[in-house]
């Protein structure tokens, strides 16, 4: 099953971003914990994108696509035209420092990295597609 | 979308979240906890009964205020949340910075050995 949805880049549409993957993946037999997981490495995603790719423009837009298939791991893409920010070249400052430095931000890409298998940038027709790849367990 | 409501329980301010907190509602949660600094509490409690949802930008404002809480001897304990939340903050470590209990009893007791 493939599923897509365009989003606009204005935060409050991250709620409908939530509900999107949620609904895609809750008839497909994968734990409640694993669909959290996933919502939550999106929701992470396009936040960062809406917010530093596209300065909270909600008339742009990007493209998300899930790509489910029995038995395999679940693939999603994130389809865009603005700039690409490679999260695999960012290395995360220890969360001590974090801690220390009183930041508040930091913590999405490490969550993003932690949750997700495989994470890819690649360019389709002139688009960028940030590819995510989660092994699941199939029940 | 968050709701929060505040009520005050044997000298401790108690911070009520009730549904989710994302990018955009984060600041709802800094601004609360902002005022039970301001208003002068020493015992924060953070009740997650009803929190459906949290991403790193929720998780953030509660990081920010670690060493601030430190340095003011104010203390903080958050309780009651659902298995998909304690798994955020587990995925981080971040249970290992705050102090997290299972219910309201446990959060009164750790507040006060704190």
């Amino acid at each position: 099953m493939n599923y897509k949805q365009k989003v606009g880049c204005n935060i409050e549409n991250l709620k409908g971003v939530r509900d999107f993957i949620r609904n895609a993946l809750k008839n497909h037999g994968v734990s409640e914990l694993q669909i959290s997981e996933m919502v939550l490495a999106l929701d992470e995603m396009c936040s960062n994108l809406m917010i530093h790719s596209h300065q909270c423009n909600p008339n742009e837009l990007f493209e998300i696509h899930i790509i489910f298939r029995k038995g395999e791991p679940v693939i999603f893409e994130i389809i865009d035209d603005g700039s690409t920010f490679d999260i695999n070249q960012f290395s995360e400052p220890e969360l001590d420092n974090l801690v220390s430095a009183k930041r508040k931000g930091g913590l999405g890409i490490r969550l993003v990295k932690s949750i997700m298998d495989k994470i890819e940038y690649d360019n389709r027709g002139g688009r960028n597609v940030c590819r995510l790849t989660k092994n699941i367990d199939h029940n | 979308m968050i709701h929060i409501k505040r009520l005050q329980e044997d000298g401790a301010d108690i911070i009520a979240l009730i549904g989710e907190i994302d990018a955009s509602s984060s600041i709802e949660l800094d601004l609360a906890i902002a005022k039970s600094v301001e208003e002068g509490f020493s015992k924060i409690l953070v009740d997650c009964n009803s929190l459906e949802y949290i991403s790193s930008a929720g998780l953030g404002v509660f990081m920010s205020y670690i060493e601030e809480f430190k340095d003011q001897n104010i203390k903080m304990v958050l309780y009651g949340m659902n298995d998909r939340v304690s798994n955020t903050f587990e995925i981080l470590g971040l249970n290992e910075l705050l102090t997290i209990a299972k219910d309201k009893e446990q959060a009164k007791r750790l507040v006060d050995e704190l």
